[in-house]
This record gives structure tokens, sequence and C-alpha cells, in this order.
């Protein structure tokens, strides 16, 4: 299947091979990451500007919303005057007057960004960066191979995923507006652009999400096929490292939820463009509605596990590495992320309770979803366990993964009221659910990001990050953090509903306007801390301090290849003898035994 | 932070706040045992010079213990709810006999009421339109026939603990008895379009003397 000579021998390839239709899957993972890090600055851009609807309604924007006079009496004071009455006397429409003249967020765009915000955040930085940035560099390098089994399609992958992202941006861009259904784009809203006015803007969405559909699709068979074809001698499935098994059991969940999405997609793109009636109960009979929320949460569900579970894994991996000892519990661990992601395909129902399905179904899923607080709760309780008498090392990223931990015990605790039908009737379609999502999103996945970059870091680029920068970053964006989302919690209890662009138009919220300019406050504090971040990143790649080749003593195979990794990773492959986390092992001097060490007499007795 | 839940007035509300009393405890208690006993590893398995971390591959009679407890602890928790939800949800668990039926169909961005007048049924001359405004008796079983003319609505009223999507061509019952005379927000919870927020209507709960007057001065014999 794959030519190891061609591997061993080096030889110079030209820029364009290298740096962009790469085959080699570190860099198509380095590619995912700076492309998820890129996304990650459009969506959390978006998040600020109706951050700001949120906590100042109607008040124009800082920096380009127009001055005070400018709107009361039409008196040009500032720069930004003359640029609105510059676009105001022009002929066409431009785009900022259709979308928020004199700097405030009308209402139609107000959805568009929050939809967008949504989308770009699932679809084009967390599954990017969590399944195409760390699964592709970490896959081969940890079972110990030379690259993916496909290594073509690998780079098929990557530039369908940028196929994906201009057509997504054209979308901005095109009368109407881009999509304003929300990123779950239920039907009839999404189906028919007359009840949004949004013409090609949804339409472009459905394409988008179409492409990144097989972006994903080609992806997840490379994964599966490498994952199990191509492991080093030794290496057998329970000897692979936690986050390894992770990316795995996702590889498997995205080939078989994608094409759900895939195929509602295509009705949809059908009903605004044919003339069908899927999603659209007719008098002619037809459609219905519902059966876009039955195929997108099928879809969808899997999907949340998708984004959650490598995070698990990269917490998997640093809390044994900075405990210095073994994970409390492999295999229980690997048969709860199983069985996280097959109780993912049957809770799908719990996004419908109050959506007019029948209520005995409602029933069945509220089972059926609480039953997910078991596997969670074994991977909690094995997380702490794997820390008691340890040897902890509070570095950057064990900092990241036991955010991580809490923030998750925080989103998953914070699920239970939602599983619950009697009190997910309150809580639906309120800010609990923002709250929620995002503490296992952002506190969960993101965490375990950060920890992941900053420890995989010196493995990809050869150098460290600045600990100093990475520390700030970290406290600040653990603050800000929960700062944001927190208070969220407690406007979902007070019934604020999520998706509205204007809270003090109703009377029972106006209770709620202080936490909100503060949730703002907190959420640009968020933001401005991930400059840090990618600071630091950049500036770390051609100035860090250069790195050995396995600064923090680590067992599995990835830290067996030179530094920087080159083509072919491995000068010859490894041969597995043991487990990944054979830390602080009695009898052994040191407190690591790497994976691939031979097996020894040991040296001394009676120490 | 349960104390910014909004008033509850309906009769099955406070079934609703209980639950969420009871999930609010059991998760503040195991929050504060998991962090608390965190906190403590961290502190007391930080790494010192000289000191090794124990290797420690696992316990089955642990994996056991907090499997069967998390299992025990949800199950009883989703038993605990079935009936609260089949009252609140379930159609044949309705109070029967309603002493007022209203169908109310949300459309961009209204709440349409529509009174079925004294002869009890719907599409006749005596029927009443009202926009965005619901007026019902306190202390009395009020059904609603909710729908929808174009996009997805969601019927919210918080005091109540009531919330349902209406859907276009689709009829679906709720059910509600008010235990409090006032007047109360009804905003739309599902995301209907530019004007979904602003779709409010108003939900009058009357004394049954005021409610007499209102029906009076609406249908006088």
């Amino acid at each position: 299947m794959h030519d190891n000579e061609h591997a061993s021998h080096h030889h110079e390839e030209s820029f364009i091979r290298k740096y962009i239709f790469s085959l080699d899957h570190k860099m198509i993972g380095k590619q995912f990451l700076i492309y998820g890090l890129i996304m990650f600055f459009v969506g959390g851009g978006l998040a600020l500007l109706f951050r700001w609807q949120l906590a100042y309604p109607e008040k124009p924007l800082p920096v380009i919303g127009a001055s005070p006079q400018y709107l009361e009496e039409g008196e040009v004071v500032t720069g930004v005057d003359k640029m609105w009455e510059r676009i105001y006397e022009s002929e066409k429409e431009e785009w900022l007057e259709v979308n928020m003249p004199n700097g405030v967020i009308e209402p139609a765009f107000y959805n568009m960004l929050f939809t967008m915000h949504a989308t770009i955040m699932v679809f084009f930085v967390v599954v990017p960066i969590l399944v195409g940035a760390f699964g592709n560099f970490l896959i081969p390098l940890m079972i110990g191979t030379r690259d993916m089994a496909f290594p073509v399609l690998n780079m098929l992958s990557f530039w369908l995923a940028v196929v994906a992202a201009i057509v997504m941006a054209i979308g901005f861009f095109v009368p109407g507006g881009h999509a304003a259904a929300g990123w779950t784009g239920y039907a009839p809203l999404s189906s028919d652009p007359q009840w949004t006015g949004v013409d090609w803007g949804q339409n472009l969405w459905a394409i988008s999400l179409l492409i990144q559909g097989f972006s994903s699709l080609v992806g997840s068979i490379n994964y599966i096929t490498t994952i199990i074809n191509m492991r080093a001698p030794g290496m057998t499935f329970f000897r692979m490292p936690l986050v390894i098994w992770s990316l795995f059991i996702v590889a498997i969940l995205l080939l078989l939820a994608f094409p759900v999405l895939s195929s509602a997609l295509a009705l949809l793109i059908f009903d605004r463009l044919a003339g069908t009636t899927f999603f659209t109960a007719t008098a002619e009979g037809g459609g219905d509605p519902l059966l876009w929320q039955h195929l997108f949460w099928f879809f969808g569900h899997p999907e949340v596990y998708i984004l959650i579970l490598p995070g698990m894994g990269i917490a998997s991996e640093l809390i044994p590495v900075f405990s210095r000892k073994p994970v409390f519990g492999y295999r229980s661990m690997v048969y709860a992320m199983i069985a996280i992601a097959f109780l993912g395909w049957i809770v799908w129902g719990h996004h419908m309770f109050q959506s007019g399905m029948r209520p005995a179904l409602g029933s069945a899923f509220m089972t059926t979803t609480m039953l997910i607080a078991v596997p969670s709760a074994i991977k909690t309780f094995n997380w702490l366990g794997t820390m008691f008498r340890g040897s902890i090392r509070f570095t950057t990223p064990m900092l990241h993964a036991i955010a991580f931990v809490s923030m998750f015990v925080i989103g998953g605790l914070s699920g239970i009221y939602m599983a619950n039908t009697p009190v997910d009737i309150f809580i639906h379609d309120t800010y609990y659910i923002v709250a929620h999502i995002h503490y296992v999103v952002f506190g969960g996945s993101l965490f375990a990001i950060f920890g992941g970059i900053v420890f995989w870091f010196p493995k990809m680029y050869g150098r460290y990050m600045n600990d100093t920068l990475s520390k700030i970053h970290f406290w600040l964006t653990f603050a800000a953090f929960n700062c944001t989302f927190f208070p969220m919690h407690i406007l979902g209890v007070g019934g604020h509903m999520r998706r509205i662009s204007n809270p003090m138009q109703y009377e029972f919220l106006q209770t709620f306007e202080g936490m909100n300019i503060f949730i703002t406050m907190s959420a640009f504090t968020l933001g401005f801390a991930q400059l840090i971040l990618v600071f630091n990143f950049f500036w770390s790649i051609y100035r860090g301090k250069v790195a050995e080749k396995n600064p923090w003593h680590v067992n599995t195979l990835e830290w067996e290849a030179p530094t920087p990794v080159p083509h072919g990773n491995f000068g010859q492959i490894p041969t597995v003898y043991r487990g990944p986390y054979e830390y602080s092992v009695p009898g052994e001097e040191a407190d690591w035994i790497p994976q691939a060490q031979p097996e020894h007499v040991p040296a001394t007795s009676g120490d | 932070m349960l104390q910014w839940l909004p008033e509850n007035v309906s009769t099955f509300g406070q079934g609703v706040d209980n639950l969420f009393t009871l999930i609010y405890w059991i998760t503040v208690v195991v929050f504060i045992a998991v962090m608390a006993t965190l906190i403590t590893f961290l502190i007391k398995y930080r790494h010192r010079e000289g000191h090794r971390a124990e290797y420690i591959e696992g316990s089955t009679t642990l994996e056991i213990v907090w499997t069967a407890a998390t299992t025990l602890i949800v199950f009883g928790l989703a038993m605990l709810s079935l009936p609260q939800w089949n009252k609140i949800k379930s159609p044949t668990d309705f109070p029967e006999n309603p002493d007022v039926v209203v169908q109310v169909s949300g459309k961009q961005f209204n709440w349409d009421m529509t009174y079925p007048g004294p002869d009890n049924e719907l599409g006749t001359d005596d029927d009443l339109e009202l926009e965005n405004e619901l007026h019902v008796p306190v202390d009395a079983v009020v059904h609603i026939r909710l729908t929808a003319e174009d996009v997805i609505h969601s019927f919210f009223v918080p005091q109540l603990r009531l919330k349902q999507d209406a859907l276009p061509n689709r009829f679906i019952d709720v059910w509600f008895k008010a235990i409090k005379a006032g007047r109360y927000e009804i905003p739309c919870a599902e995301l209907c379009g530019f004007g979904h927020s602003g779709m409010l209507g108003y939900l009058n709960v009357h004394t049954q003397a005021d409610y007499d007057a209102w029906v009076k001065e609406r249908w006088p014999q």
C-alpha cells in the first residue's frame, strides 16, 4: 500500500508540493490548523458584532457607527459620519447601508450574524482543528506509520474544505444577504426564500456544507483505513493512545452522520430551487417541516459528539503525562467513548421535545439522553483518578486540560436540565441552551484545542511557544470565558429567549440589561485574549525557543520521531512493546518508558 | 440561581419548578464534590522534588460503583419526570371539558387568537379574531389549538412554564390553568424571520367577573 523505500529517500520538494498541494499528513494537519484559526477569528468577530447589539440594542457600533450628532441632527462630525454620508449619497445600495445603517445592526442582519457565527464555529473551526489538524498530524505519528493510507485523498480533503470556505464567504456578499435561519436551518424558514428574503445566501450555505461534507467523508475514510491497517508492529488496538481512539470513533461517526446532513441539504436545495416541497406541508400534500428537524438532528447530535470526543482524547493524553501516572481505567475510557458514540445515535429527539413530536417519544428520548450522563461521569471520574496520587506538573497544556475537565463537568451537568422533558419545556430555546453548548464546545473542545496546540507545538514546528504568553492567554481566556457564558445560565432561568436581537422589547427581560452588558464586555475580553494566542503562535513558529525531541518526556510514538519530523516520519518504523501510559512504573529509574523501548531486564534490583 | 425564575402562575408550573429545584441541588452537590476532589488532588499531589507518582492502573470496583450510581440517579430522575411531562403535554392526560377553547395561530410576526364564540365552533359567524391579545378567566381550564400560517413559531408563556412549537398545517393541543390574574407576555421562542425579536402577544388572565364582562361585551346576545 505504501512505499517505505520512497519515503526514506529524502528528496527536495518544490514549494508548491511542500506548502500548498502537500501530500504530507503533517503539512496537511498544519494547513487545517491555520485554516481553523483564521475561521476562528471570522466566527468570533461575528459573535462580537451581535453581542454589541444585545448589550446596546439599536445603538451604533463602536468605530464604524455614526456619531450621536449625525444621528440626531444630520450634522457631520467625525470621519465616520462622512463615510455614511457618502454611502447614502451613492446611487447603488451599499452593503453597509443594507445591513447596518449608521452602524446599527438591522434585525435581519442580526439573524445572519448568529447563523453564520455558529455555522463557522461548528463546521469551519472546531471540526477542522480537532479532526483535520490533530487527526492528520497525530494519527500516523502516534500509531507509527509514515503517512496516511491515501495521501492524495488527504490533500483533496483539505482543498475541498477551502472551496467550502470560499463558497461560504461569497454568501456574505450576495443580494439578500447570507443564510439567516439559524445554523440549524429549520424549514420552512430556510426552505422558502419568501419567509426570510434570503435568496442565494441560503443556497450557498447549503452548497458549502455539502462540499464540507465531502471533505469530512474523504478524511474519515482515510483515518479509519489508516488506523485499522497501518499500525506499527506491536501497536494493538488496546495499546493505542486514547486520542487515537477518540479520532477513530469520531471518523466512524463522521462517515455515518454527514451523509444524513448531505441528504437533507440536497432536499433543501430542491425545495428552494426546483419547487419541491419536502419540508413544507402544503394543501396538496407533500412534506413536513419536522422531517428537516429529524434529519438535521439525526446528523446533529452525533456531530456534537464529534466536537467533544477528540477534546476528551486530548485531555486523556495531557493528564497522564503531566500527572506522571497511567491513565486511570484505560479500557473503561475506551468503552465510555464507544458508549457515547453509540448513544449519540438515539438521542436526537431531545432537540425536539417542544417541536410537536409525539409526547411519548419525548419520554423515550429523555431516558436515552439521561443515560449519556453515565459514560460522561465515567470519563470525569477516571480523569480525577488519573491525578490521584500523581505528581502533577502545572504546565500550560495541563492547565488547559484541567480547565477542560472542569468546564466539561459544568457543561455535562447543565445537560441534565435540558434532558429532563418538563424542565426543558421552560428552558428550551432560551439562553440556558446557549450556555450549555458553549460550556461543552468552547469550555470543552476549545480548551482541549489550546492545550493540544501548546503541547504538540514543539513537535509540529520544532520550537516552543512562549510560555509567559501562553499562560497569560490561558488565565485571561479562562476568566473571560466563565464571565461570558456562566451568566447565560441565569438568563436562561429568567426565560431569556435565544436568537432575539433586542431583549429590551420584552417586559420580563428588562432586569437582564446589566447582565447582557456584562456578558458583552466579557466577550470582547475573550475575543482580545485570542489575539495573544495567535500572536504567540505565529511568533513562536519563527522565534520560539528551539525544542528538543521529547521535551515533556512522553511515552507515545510521535515523540520518537526526530524534530522537525521529516517526510516519512521515522527512520525505521518503531516496534511497540507496551501501552501508552507507562509512567512511574515501580522498579524503573525513569518515571516514563516509551512505547517503543524494548523490553529489558531491570538493570539493578533492590532499589 | 432559581430566584431568577419568573413567578409561576399555572397549576402544573409548580411541578416543573420542583423538578428544576431537585436537579439544581443534585447538580450543585455533584459539582462541588467533583471540584473539591479536583482541587484537593491538585494541591495534595502537586509535583514535589523527590516525590514520585504512584503507579495505579485503575480500579474495577470503583468503575462499577460510579457507573451504577450514575445510572440509578438518572433513571430515578427520568421516572420522576414522566408523570409531569405527560400531565403537561400528553393530550390523553388533559383535563376534560375545558372552560375556554381558543385557536392560536402564529404568523410572521403576530399571534392570531380565534375564539369560537357561543356556538363553540370555529369557522362560524360568531368567531372572534384578536391580534396578540388572549383573554382567559383565572382558575379555568383553557385548551389552545396551536397552529401556524407560514413558518414554525413557538408559543411561550414563561409564567405558565409552557412552551410549544406551532407548526404550519398542523394543530397541536396544549392546555393550562392559570391561578393568578394578570397580564403576561407571550413571546415567540422559535426563530421565525427578521421580525422574530419583538413578536409578542399578551395573555390576559381575568377574574371570573371581569372575564364574564369581557365575554358580554364581545358577544352581546
